[in-house]
């Protein structure tokens, strides 16, 4: 049975949702028709909206199903900003280094075809967003901004972002706040509304809108969700039936939903005991790493406290990061070299980069990702394969340079 | 595996001979298109998943190594470079050189691997003394052997052509149909992978500048201006819009490209055969010749489709001790520029290759 180190990417199914999947697509009618069977249908959908708006500390209203993380990042981040210019020119998107490519393709899309203008916060050698910049940009340009979009926790390399500072900062300034949570949604408690009432947020600008996805804790992909706070004003970027209060019109799709809604009830269930369970897990194979070989870094914050409790994130030396991930793919083990692309051709990480690493650093780099179904046997046979991985990904070294072959 | 029909059907013969396989995509651009485009059968997204749904199918793994920048390094700006120095090379046997069997190769090796089999139409054979040789693949109108001609002995013990033995294409495509692979009836690829419309002149011009220059007969005579030499290869007959006829009122073909003086040297068909080849820059593939400088008969082949040639080689080395193979067909060449590789046979087997870096007329001027 192989090992699965990459919840990152995926995890696998709960079984809670497969079952609550199978059992919803059994349920007959289109949630919006007037009819019993479309009743139904709609009791399904809105109670499994319900179920998941609790575990965000928000209401179903503020629950938007969206087709996947990257949809509702590209809804929050676009909608925003058209919404932004209805009434002024506020030309500015404030964006740290090293996001998702969900957020940099799409703000780069607005400043290429909408004349939106980047403000791009540095990261500090841990990843972390650097708050002194963000404080400076918003109080130099606070009435020309549009939004502010951040990750909460960075997918890569799992440095947790000083979000509740950065809700105050923006509340304050009257801006609003998108947060992409992919990645650290059914890791970390998330309380919109405690955020948006302890940050002081006026209506419209503070924490306003928030992505999350179905499939990094153990539900269908195909759906994502957008949170988004009633005082929040957006312009839809799919126009229809006026299904979602007319954010996102479409069919709506009642078994993901429901398997959703499932994923999100069992992770949520006891999060903060699982958070210790898998951190104590990461933590032995963070130890067990640094102690196995030589020249192995790890890339984020040493502090455990301020990494996503499933990210282990390393450099290893003279090694190519994909060169290691064949190994132990041929070990048995998977694990990633950063997030997948479409090409699955291997860049060096932008966020490494940001972060000031070097591209020979990047390319060494190697992420390992616990879940929710990780077990300590995983880890065992994590450590296991990764000296042999190690010593022979070091010999093949860095497809860069010269080859005994060359003349 | 690129993508295409023969890796395709290579990788499912090694499988079948019982070997480990591990499929690899050779990443060869940092910015790939998305679809296929002409005749171009690689190098793109498309080709990509073209390349793993073959991989899926016949149940090994697959994975995207990237050699962008060696790549653009080694090929790329190497092929730029030549034509800037007026010489003509061709990109496909760098790249065997320097990245499907050096550099691909040394990874391969270092993570464990034994060889590295790929699509190309060739045959690697032990021979009668027990070294291993490179030989024309059986499919005549498909043999690659002449792109694989700077394999050095160490390269062919690693290399491995399931195709070899094959009679024809047809049957490669008849047995991936045979197998379900998708990519059965893909087209195949004719130009040069990194240039996308097959516009290589359009895309040199885009990179080394296009600026207007004289056209020349033998006797230095301008005859004629165009919009930049590298736009000309040798035996060139048309688009040449020269003004002023020649006087025996013959057509006149392009004998020479000097980039450097941006001139292109016209003449008549007689003035482009070539008596004698020779280059500084040559390599054995498999075992050498036991004397080289004793001179020997063999044919020379100065293109990937051209025909063999009868001649007669042999090593020379001046006072200074710079070696040069020097050969001389047994009729004269046409078409012949400097950079081209000229590959070496004797019967079916490669026995080397050199770049040309001097040639000698059949017709001396004013003949």
């Amino acid at each position: 049975m192989a090992v699965y180190l990459d919840h990152a990417a995926t995890t696998p199914m709960r079984p809670e949702a497969v079952e609550a999947m199978v059992g919803a697509m059994r349920v007959v009618g289109n949630p919006a028709s007037i009819h019993s069977a479309g009743q139904h249908a709609k009791r399904v959908l809105e109670e499994s909206r319900e179920r998941i708006a609790a575990t965000l500390g928000v209401d179903g209203i503020e629950v938007v199903f969206t087709g996947n993380g990257t949809e509702a990042v590209n809804l929050a981040i676009k909608g925003l900003w058209w919404s932004r210019q209805a009434d002024a020119a506020r030309r500015r998107i404030i964006v740290p280094a090293g996001e998702h490519h969900a957020t940099v393709d799409t703000v780069d899309w607005l400043a290429e075809h909408e004349g939106a203008v980047i403000d791009e916060v540095p990261l500090d050698e841990v990843g972390r967003v650097r708050l002194d910049v963000l404080e400076a940009l918003l109080a130099e340009h606070a009435a020309s901004v549009a939004l502010v979009t951040m990750l909460w926790a960075n997918n890569e390399v799992g440095t947790i972002q000083p979000v509740e500072e950065v809700a105050r900062l923006t509340a304050a300034a009257g801006v609003p706040l998108h947060l992409d949570a992919v990645s650290a949604y059914g890791q970390l408690p998330i309380d919109v509304r405690a955020l948006r009432r302890d940050t002081a947020a006026p209506r419209g600008a503070g924490l306003v809108a928030l992505s999350v996805s179905a499939h990094k804790i153990g539900g269908p992909a195909g759906i994502g969700a957008l949170v988004l706070d009633r005082s929040a004003s957006l312009e839809p970027l799919i126009h229809g039936g006026g299904q979602q209060r007319k954010v996102r019109s479409g069919t709506q799709d009642v078994a993901a939903a429901a398997g959703f809604a499932a994923a999100a009830g069992a992770v949520h269930a006891d999060l903060a005991a699982d958070a210790v369970r898998t951190a104590a897990l990461r933590d032995r194979l963070i130890a067990g790493a640094l102690a196995a070989v030589d020249g192995v870094r790890l890339s984020g914050d040493p502090d455990p406290a301020g990494r996503l409790p499933g990210n282990a994130h390393f450099s290893f030396d003279g090694c190519e990061g994909d060169s290691l991930l064949f190994l132990l793919d041929a070990a048995g083990v998977a694990v990633s070299t950063g997030s997948a692309c479409q090409a699955g051709v291997p860049e060096p990480s932008h966020v490494l980069m940001a972060m000031g690493r070097s591209e020979a650093d990047a390319r060494g780099a190697l992420r390992i990702t616990l879940g929710h179904d990780s077990t300590d046997a995983d880890v065992d046979a994590f450590l296991a394969a990764l000296p042999a991985a190690h010593a022979q990904a070091a010999k093949a070294g860095l497809a860069a340079r010269a080859t005994s072959f060359d003349r | 595996m690129s993508g295409g029909v023969d890796s395709a059907v290579a990788a499912a013969r090694a499988v079948e001979a019982g070997h480990e396989v591990v499929g690899v995509h050779l990443a060869l651009s940092r910015m790939p298109g998305t679809l296929r485009t002409g005749s171009r059968g690689c190098c793109t997204i498309e080709d990509s998943m073209d390349a793993q749904r073959a991989a899926n199918l016949l149940g090994i793994p697959y994975y995207v190594w990237d050699f962008s920048e060696r790549f653009k390094a080694d090929v790329v700006d190497d092929f730029i470079a030549e034509y800037s120095a007026g010489r003509t090379p061709n990109p496909c046997m760098r790249c065997n050189e320097r990245i499907k069997f050096a550099a691909l190769l040394e990874k391969a090796l270092a993570l464990g691997f034994d060889a590295v089999a790929t699509g190309h139409y060739a045959k690697v054979v032990t021979g009668d003394s027990g070294a291993l040789e490179l030989h024309r693949a059986s499919a005549e109108a498909k043999d690659q052997s002449y792109v694989l001609g700077v394999l050095t002995a160490e390269q062919l013990a690693h290399a491995y052509f399931p195709l070899g033995d094959t009679p024809s294409k047809a049957l490669v495509r008849e047995e991936a149909a045979r197998r379900g692979l998708s990519v059965a009836q893909k087209p195949d690829s004719y130009d040069i992978c990194f240039i996308p419309d097959g516009d290589t002149k359009g895309w040199l011009a885009e990179r080394v500048g296009t600026e207007t220059g004289e056209i020349v007969d033998r006797s230095g005579a301008v005859v004629g201006t165009h919009e930049g030499a590298h736009a000309f290869t040798v035996g060139q007959r048309r688009g040449m819009r020269l003004g002023t006829p020649a006087a025996d009122g013959k057509p006149r073909f392009v004998l020479e490209v000097r980039l450097k003086e941006n001139t292109v040297v016209v003449g008549p068909k007689e003035a482009l055969a070539i008596g004698v080849i020779a280059g500084s820059r040559f390599s054995w593939a498999g075992l050498a010749p036991e004397d080289p400088s004793t001179a020997f008969a063999c044919e020379v082949q100065i293109r990937a489709h051209a025909d063999p040639v009868p001649a007669v080689a042999q090593t020379t080395t001046d006072a200074a001790g710079a070696t040069e193979l020097v050969v001389t067909p047994e009729s004269p060449l046409d078409g012949v520029a400097p950079g081209q590789t000229a590959v070496i046979y004797v019967g079916t087997r490669v026995l080397g290759q050199f770049t040309i870096d001097r040639t000698v007329s059949a017709v001396p001027v004013g003949a």
